[in-house]
């Protein structure tokens, strides 16, 4: 088909002669064929890439006024909400954008647990999202200590701990991380240039993300290959060129999440304490621990898994495996998953049982990281911590024996 | 599309109905951030009342002015104390090693004081204090147990005691404080202490994030735009996809 297409002239000619724009824009836009049926899911990957931009955009601009120091860092944060202009809805655009980043990722990997995109041939696609979430993570981490708040400071503080608990070198590694013995000045410098720079490297893992997508192609709700089904141009019957179609789709989908994104911003920026909270706007003080440190909101599923764990001999280490084993597993779920099935809908019972119940597990620990810990909220956190990791140990065992139902031959809509 | 947008808000739904519940009752403020008389009240008696320890360090005097209603002219001649000029930010003159020297900790800046707190933390405080020989200023406080301060509108409220009431359970664990009863009023009846209180509370509320009620008025126009978006992406949308079938 390609071959049909006469070559440019002028200026546009000229580049491609040096530089194939216009192989580019075929193979990855007008002639990349996704399937027809996707559905609402599918926004999210999309919507990422809004967020990842407004992130690094309005980043650059707080950074025009924001003073990594300890001294001079809370007060800098004040003076971009009072004294710069639009300073308010830049710093707002980007507090609430980092918790609207981590909803839309969590639902874009909710999507493709519901599709089995993790399934052959996508492993490595996968494999690159994992890393692009835990890269996400450790900008947020870094990020949430630049407002040099109590919250910052005391949230920082309790993780940087975990590394103290590495059997043998955690007391070293511990002050390594920090560049002191507390959280001081030397950390935020340092976590401030983290906080600059990863986003970047981001950019460029959603880079690879893509192409890996684009050389085994969108899954779909049906969890049907639409390359196998292909017509006499070598066309998928089921596939539509994703320009014009899917970037005006996307669009619309941009703006009703830009909708929903500033009702946050204009009405609620604060959450109700869970995007910024309360005690963050205290400035850092070394001498006064808060009543009740909680990590943001993102985090906390992972939080109560470590609290939930016990110490044993008296060390916290085995809760720190926990936690991050939690993400980990991720990288090995497309070999867990055995059924002869992609998607959800053609999975059985069970399957969707296991799914239901990790997506509850999820959100419970979520709830129970962020309130104080008691006897009951422990019993709660194992049991779910033992649901997640259920979820996926199990995996190899249930989705074989799941029933499953057959699979049609074309996408369904 | 209405089933999954309705997931959507599901899974959102129960971060948003995360609160924190714990302590004391607060009493509800009631105020009105437009109310602009209020927040010139307000303004005036924590100039004149809180100022001489709490500065409101983020906060620039003429901003203050201009969003609250009040002239430059106004500003000098009623808020403005010492060389302080109009365009500074609301200090005082306070050196924060005295501060803990005499009340044995740092005197807290309030700009931000009702967004680690509630307005109505802030209101139930100002309303809260109560006699108890046991403290340095023979007062505490029922939403701040033992804080540093004095009652600094202990002439206006009047003095207030607490009344025990046995709860379950024996001894002294099993007394709690039921309620505050005024044993020598002020120079402001309760009712007019309320308002006052209610005044600095809707200031402080104010303070804390100036660009409030201007955020509010901006979200309706980019939600009016966005709206306007969305009808035209969605018919463009809709227009594309007529031949996908």
């Amino acid at each position: 088909m390609s071959a049909e297409h006469a070559q440019p002239s002028g200026l546009l000619g000229w580049i491609d002669k040096r530089f194939p724009v216009v192989d580019v824009w075929r193979e990855h836009l007008a002639e990349y064929y996704a399937p027809k049926n996707l559905n609402f899911w599918s926004f999210f990957g999309s919507l990422a890439i809004t967020v990842l931009l407004l992130q690094i955009i309005t980043g650059i601009w707080l950074a025009m006024n924001y003073k990594p120091s300890a001294t001079e860092a809370f007060a800098s944060v004040e003076y971009i909400m009072r004294d710069v202009n639009w300073g308010w809805l830049i710093r707002y655009l980007h507090s609430t954008g980092a918790s609207a980043f981590f909803i839309v990722i969590y639902l874009h990997m909710f999507r493709g647990l519901l599709w089995g995109s993790y399934r052959k041939p996508r492993e490595l696609l996968w494999i690159i999202g994992v890393v692009i979430y835990l890269a996400m993570m450790a900008t947020a981490f870094f990020g949430y200590l630049l407002p040099w708040g109590q919250m910052s400071y005391w949230g920082a503080q309790v993780i940087v701990n975990l590394f103290a608990a590495v059997p043998d070198i955690g007391p070293d590694l511990s002050v390594w991380v920090r560049g002191d013995y507390v959280i001081s000045d030397a950390t935020l410098n340092r976590f401030f240039a983290f906080h600059f720079l990863i986003p970047f490297l981001l950019v460029a893992l959603v880079f690879v993300h893509i192409v890996a997508l684009h050389r085994v192609g969108s899954n779909n709700p049906d969890g049907i290959e639409i390359k196998e089904n292909k017509d006499e141009q070598g066309i998928p019957r089921d596939g539509i060129p994703f320009h014009p179609y899917y970037t005006v789709k996307d669009l619309m989908g941009v703006v009703v999440f830009l909708a929903i994104f500033s009702l946050v911003v204009f009405f609620a920026p604060d959450f109700g304490g869970l995007f910024l909270e309360g005690p963050n706007f205290q400035p850092a003080d070394p001498l006064k621990t808060p009543a009740h440190i909680a990590p943001v909101w993102y985090f906390t599923p992972f939080y109560a898994m470590l609290r939930a764990v016990p110490p044993i001999a008296d060390s916290q280490f085995p809760g720190v495996v926990v936690m991050f084993g939690a993400i980990a597993i991720l990288f090995f779920l497309p070999w867990l998953d055995r059924s002869p099935v992609k998607s959800m809908r053609y999975k059985g019972p069970i399957s969707k049982f296991f799914l239901g119940a990790f997506i509850v597990s999820f959100v419970v620990l979520a709830y129970l990281g962020l309130q104080p810990s008691s006897d009951l909220y422990t019993m709660l956190a194992r049991v779910f911590t033992v649901v997640y990791f259920a979820f996926f140990i199990l995996m190899p065992i249930y989705s074989k024996l799941d029933k499953t139902k057959p699979v049609p031959e074309r996408v369904t809509s | 599309m209405r089933n999954s947008l309705f997931i959507l808000v599901l899974l959102v739904a129960p971060l948003a109905a995360w609160a924190s519940g714990e302590g004391p009752k607060l009493e509800h403020s009631d105020i009105d951030l437009t109310d602009q008389a209020s927040l010139q009240r307000g303004a005036k008696y924590f100039m004149n009342y809180c100022q001489g320890c709490h500065s409101l360090q983020y906060m620039r005097y003429n901003r203050m002015a201009k969003d609250i209603g009040i002239t430059n002219a106004q500003l000098m001649e009623n808020l403005l104390f010492g060389d302080a000029k109009a365009g500074d930010l609301m200090t005082n003159a306070l050196r924060p090693e005295d501060g803990e020297k005499w009340f044995g900790t740092a005197i807290p800046d309030l700009t931000l004081a009702t967004r680690w707190r509630e307005p109505d933390w802030v209101y139930t405080y100002l309303k809260s204090f109560y006699v108890d020989d046991s403290r340095p200023y023979g007062v505490n406080n029922l939403v701040f147990p033992d804080v540093g301060m004095p009652h600094a509108l202990a002439e206006l409220q009047g003095v207030q005691e607490a009344v025990y009431e046995h709860g379950e359970g024996e001894g002294a664990a099993a007394e709690h404080i039921s309620e505050l009863e005024l044993v020598s009023p002020g120079t402001l009846t309760p009712e007019e202490y309320d308002n006052m209180v209610r005044d600095i509370t809707n200031f402080l509320t104010y303070v804390g994030e100036p660009i409030k009620l201007e955020r509010r008025r901006i979200g309706v126009y980019v939600l009016l735009f966005l709206g306007l978006m969305f009808y035209l992406t969605y018919n463009l949308k809709k227009e594309y996809w007529k031949d996908v079938h």
